[in-house]
């Protein structure tokens, strides 16, 4: 994806809702907020488990 | 954005709480959630032992790690499904997290100590997930039960109960209404039950382990895919959306305020139980659930072969 570009329009593009996500950089997460630039690399890891149906 | 706190940038917000934390104030905003929800429901008094119930997964690893950081005595229990390189990596993370710890883990292989696997049982059970959760739920009791644990605890978390409290709703389930709470209390045959995590989201418990360095199982069960659980879930997440903090206000007012109103429906599940004439643990019936499973996919076995 071309940068930059916030989180929060990265995972908009991505027809992806935060609340099911989590942003991971490296060792860290970034928040809705974050600027992204071109060369960054970013993790968008589910959060959703569904053993109990 | 900065932290809520100390105002140093922000590692992850939580629209529900109108917060962000930086990572040492987000790892104490969960001990702190998991106090409380420990503490507001008498859940474990000190020097009670814990066996915590570990898929390898989020949730049950951040359970172990909170629960240990809060000074509470807890082993681990990790059932073999049998579900492929799915359950193999689950075991493998499971198994990792406690060596590094030094923890004790207890283990129960399905297929090597009890004949069968969870795809086996799905073939005999309405579905594979009733299936695991019925295996689940019997030899974690037992388990706790014989090695002499005060309580079980699991990795339930506040996505979890809005998901099953939507589908207990939407059927009108009164019974399993009438059960759906953070702690189930012992009774004879039954070690007390508790869900320690009710009060964090699932994203919350991701963000956790990421934070503090817990490697977990990050595939979903593949038996999973497309029930009816995660479909409300889906469901629940847009709702969360467009109106942060609707899944806490579902379940904390129905914790708080109407599940009363349904404990009468449930209130006889734990009465007139007698000895399965299989294993002696208690049941309403002759044969309790999980051996009429075990004796269903043995003889499904016999006539494949």
């Amino acid at each position: 994806m071309p940068g930059p570009v916030t989180v929060a329009a990265l995972l908009e593009q991505l027809d992806v809702n935060p609340e099911s996500v989590l942003v991971i950089q490296g060792d860290t997460l970034v928040t809705r907020d974050a600027r992204l630039a071109d060369t960054d690399v970013v993790e968008i890891r589910p959060v959703t488990s569904g053993g109990a149906g | 954005m900065k932290c809520r706190v100390c105002r140093a940038p922000a590692v992850l917000d939580i629209r529900r709480h109108n917060a962000a934390f930086c990572r040492e104030h987000f790892v104490r905003h969960c001990r702190e959630q998991v106090r409380r929800a420990i503490d507001d429901r008498h859940m474990i008094a000190a020097g009670e032992r814990v066996l915590v119930a570990v898929s390898g997964g989020k949730d049950s690893l951040a359970l172990w790690d909170l629960l240990l950081d809060l000074g509470f005595e807890a082993d681990g229990l990790y059932l073999g499904l049998g579900i492929g390189e799915y359950s193999e990596a689950s075991g493998q993370a499971a198994r990792s997290f406690a060596r590094e710890r030094g923890l004790q883990l207890r283990e129960v292989d399905l297929a090597a100590d009890y004949g069968y696997d969870v795809p086996g049982a799905a073939a005999t059970h309405r579905s594979p997930c009733g299936a695991c959760g019925l295996s689940k739920r019997y030899l974690f009791n037992s388990l706790a039960v014989e090695h002499g644990y005060d309580v079980v605890a699991t990795g339930h978390n506040l996505d979890d109960e809005a998901a099953v409290l939507l589908g207990n709703v939407l059927r009108w389930e009164t019974g399993y209404l009438g059960r759906q709470q953070p702690v189930l209390p012992a009774s004879p045959g039954f070690a007390r039950k508790v869900k320690p995590l009710y009060r964090l989201g699932e994203r919350e418990t991701a963000a956790y382990c990421v934070l503090v360095g817990i490697d977990y199982q990050v595939e979903e069960c593949p038996m999973a895919e497309g029930n009816r659980h995660l479909g409300y879930k889906e469901v629940l997440d847009a709702l969360e959306a467009r109106s942060p903090g609707a899944k806490a206000a579902f379940v904390f007012g129905f914790v708080d305020r109407a599940h009363e109103r349904f404990a009468e429906d449930a209130g006889t599940e734990r009465e007139g139980l007698g000895p399965c004439e299989v294993c002696g643990s208690p049941t309403t019936s002759d044969v309790c659930a999980f051996c009429r499973l075990r004796a269903r996919v043995g003889s499904r076995a016999v006539h494949a072969q």
